[in-house]
């Protein structure tokens, strides 16, 4: 099997569904010659000309709103949205707008529309460039939120939601676009809302989204030489959430540890940790723990920063606590 | 520029027919008010009374495969362009045979069939994406357009700007019809824009071709969205429509309107655009009144549909959210 980057993998995922289908576009700040700001559309105005490799002026809600539009009359667009922050000034386009045209008009229209995002600690970008959003998204009906974690998952569930017909947020990792993986060497389109064990236990289940993932797998390496069984399961999806996956799980390892960037209150991990301890609730032998950011904005200095995010030590300790060590 | 041929003038068969339609929006609307201060209809509603120039000149200049998305002042735009009275009364009432089947309500109305790609209860929030249907129209090569309807109220939101902005620099195919009635809710045009009374000034902003329209005026109406229409069609760029109009009524059906003058008001009433096309076509008593029996005929039948109209089960909230 090929070995990709993240980020070409995610690349890959764009060329590929642009090549098949004409209805395919590429919209947002700088991707065109520049690329993007994280290089991840290099070469697509070479292959696919300027009409649909589209340098747009810096109007998040007008790049969001054209793509919904573009969308509604039959396009597959996908747009980006340089720094999921920025998600905030498109907000009004993505929730009223995108969320809401097909229930609007009572199942008349679909909105198509992939918004393509990345964010996240870990390289000091300071309080507006790093946040991690994507439970606000979650809360909102009629939207679909992926955030996969590795370069199979990013190429194949980008596939799947440029091809969805909602609209989909997904999520990127910056940390996460130089790692490698390998990927099959057909593009494989992967189901939107099915979990994927990336790691097999008994004693602990970790779930985790994003770099949290591999921060997970590095403290069940941690875990194992301690005598703990972790199984680590990437959701992928986050909306909808594959709970039979998650219920599974903890059923057979009782335990369960939940785990993101974004701030821990209010976060992703508090519906996981619902969801678990309503369907699994007698099979618990411990209290469901959390893992995420502490409840501050993310600063610039490393050692503020560093201290804010949560990092794999962070989950082993929950782990740990799980087990009663 | 394209060659634009100028429109020739209507023929009083076709006036009588706008006459038609815009006396039939209005006693629709009417009848709306009616029910709704009954206390039979739920929710918020606003009507357009005194607009039907603007909602019947553009759509009847529309081609048949173009699209608009218009304000939560909706209803005219969706009976000009030809949804079944019946089933836009039977969305206020909120039923199942409604054009948006009970989901969308007076503010958003919906009907694809028709072109109609919604009406927004946020102010400017159909903007961006009617940007964005004119561009896929444009990358598609089609000779579709779309049209946006947007108060003066719009122009001083985000989207506004964004949308002029990459509609003019992208030449999508889109039209942007200001309905200028000079009030944003209670607040007036000159308390809330420098350029209250020359909305085309914020098309020059973007260099985007304005025109100035008689919004009172369906002839005027007609025949500038045509021009319009067809310049944005050959893929020339998008136009502004600044169409001066007067909203005889409140913002909302209840609206005391306590921040408007007697003047204002009766300025209002003075310039309706039922009246003046009347004046203009000699339509005597006797005529108008058969008009007006037919359009009273067509929303009493609407009235009686929507009435009888069947209410969604509950548990169909729960449908619609996603497509599958």
């Amino acid at each position: 099997m090929p070995e990709l980057s993240y980020r070409e993998a995610v690349r890959d995922a764009l060329a590929q569904a642009m090549r098949a289908d004409d209805g395919v576009f590429i919209m947002g700040e700088d991707i065109a010659e520049m690329g993007g700001s994280m290089g991840v559309t290099q070469g697509l105005l070479d292959e696919f000309g300027p009409e649909r490799v589209r340098n747009t002026p810096i109007s998040e809600m007008a790049i969001v709103g054209a793509g919904i539009g573009a969308a509604m009359a039959g396009m597959r667009p996908v747009v980006e949205i340089m720094y999921e922050d920025f998600l905030t000034l498109s907000l009004e386009q993505i929730v009223n707008q995108a969320a809401k045209h097909r229930y609007m008009s009572g199942g008349q229209l679909t909105v198509p529309l992939t918004i393509r995002t990345q964010g996240g600690a870990g390289w000091s970008p300071g309080a507006q460039h790093a946040q991690q959003l994507e439970a606000w998204l979650c809360h909102v009906p009629g939207l679909k939120v992926l955030y996969p974690s590795t370069p199979e998952d990013v190429r194949g569930l980008l596939w799947s939601s440029i091809h969805d017909d909602n609209p989909v947020v997904f999520f990127e990792h910056r940390l996460l676009y130089p790692v490698k993986g390998e990927v099959p060497d057909e593009l494989e389109p992967l189901p939107i809302g099915k979990a994927r064990v990336v790691r097999t236990g008994t004693d602990v289940t970790v779930v985790a989204i994003g770099p949290l993932v591999h921060r997970a797998l590095d403290a069940a390496k941690q875990a194992e030489a301690e005598g703990i069984s972790v199984e680590v399961i990437d959701p992928r999806t986050l909306q909808p959430l594959d709970e039979d996956t998650l219920v599974a799980s903890v059923k057979k390892t009782n335990r369960a540890v939940v785990a993101h960037e974004a701030v821990t209150k209010m976060g992703f991990g508090a519906e996981v940790a619902a969801v678990l301890q309503y369907q699994a609730f007698d099979y618990l032998d411990a209290p469901i723990e959390r893992v995420g950011a502490k409840f501050a904005p993310l600063a610039f200095a490393p050692v503020m920063e560093q201290f804010v995010v949560p990092h794999a030590e962070d989950v082993l300790a929950a782990i740990k606590r799980t087990v009663g060590k | 520029m394209a060659k634009v041929e100028k429109t020739p003038a209507l023929n009083a068969e076709t006036l009588q027919h706008f006459l038609a339609e815009m006396l039939l929006i209005r006693r629709f609307e009417e009848k709306v008010e009616e029910r709704f201060r009954a206390g039979e209809l739920p929710g918020f509603l606003h009507v357009a009374i005194g607009q039907e120039a603007v909602a019947v000149g553009v759509c009847q200049a529309m081609a048949e495969q173009d699209i608009f998305a218009s304000t939560h002042r909706a209803h005219g735009h969706t009976l000009a362009r030809g949804t079944d009275p019946k089933a836009v009364m039977a969305e206020l009432y909120g039923k199942v045979e409604g054009c948006s089947h009970g989901y969308g309500g007076s503010m958003h109305l919906y009907d694809v069939a028709r072109g109609n790609y919604g009406a927004n209860a946020v102010i400017g929030g159909g903007l961006p994406a009617v940007t964005g249907a004119g561009l896929a129209f444009k990358l598609r090569n089609e000779p579709r357009v779309a049209v946006a309807f947007f108060g003066d109220g719009s122009t001083n939101i985000g989207t506004f700007h964004e949308s002029l902005n990459l509609a003019q620099l992208w030449k999508t195919k889109t039209l942007f019809v200001c309905e200028n009635n000079h009030w944003a809710e209670s607040t007036p045009g000159w308390q809330h824009s420098p350029v209250w009374d020359d909305m085309s000034k914020r098309a020059l902003a973007y260099d985007m071709r304005s025109m100035k329209v008689d919004g009172q005026d369906v002839e005027d109406v007609y025949a500038k969205a045509s021009e319009a229409l067809e310049f944005v069609r050959a893929g020339e760029g998008p136009v502004f429509l600044d169409v001066e109009t007067k909203r005889m009524h409140g913002h909302y059906i209840g609206d005391p309107q306590v921040y408007r003058s007697k003047e204002d008001r009766e300025d209002a009433a003075a310039h309706d655009p039922i009246e003046r096309l009347r004046d203009r076509l000699g339509v005597d008593e006797e005529a108008f009144e058969a008009l007006d029996r037919e359009a009273h005929r067509i929303v009493d039948e609407a009235l009686e549909f929507a009435q009888n109209g069947t209410d969604p089960q509950p548990e169909d909230a729960l449908r619609n959210v996603y497509a599958d």
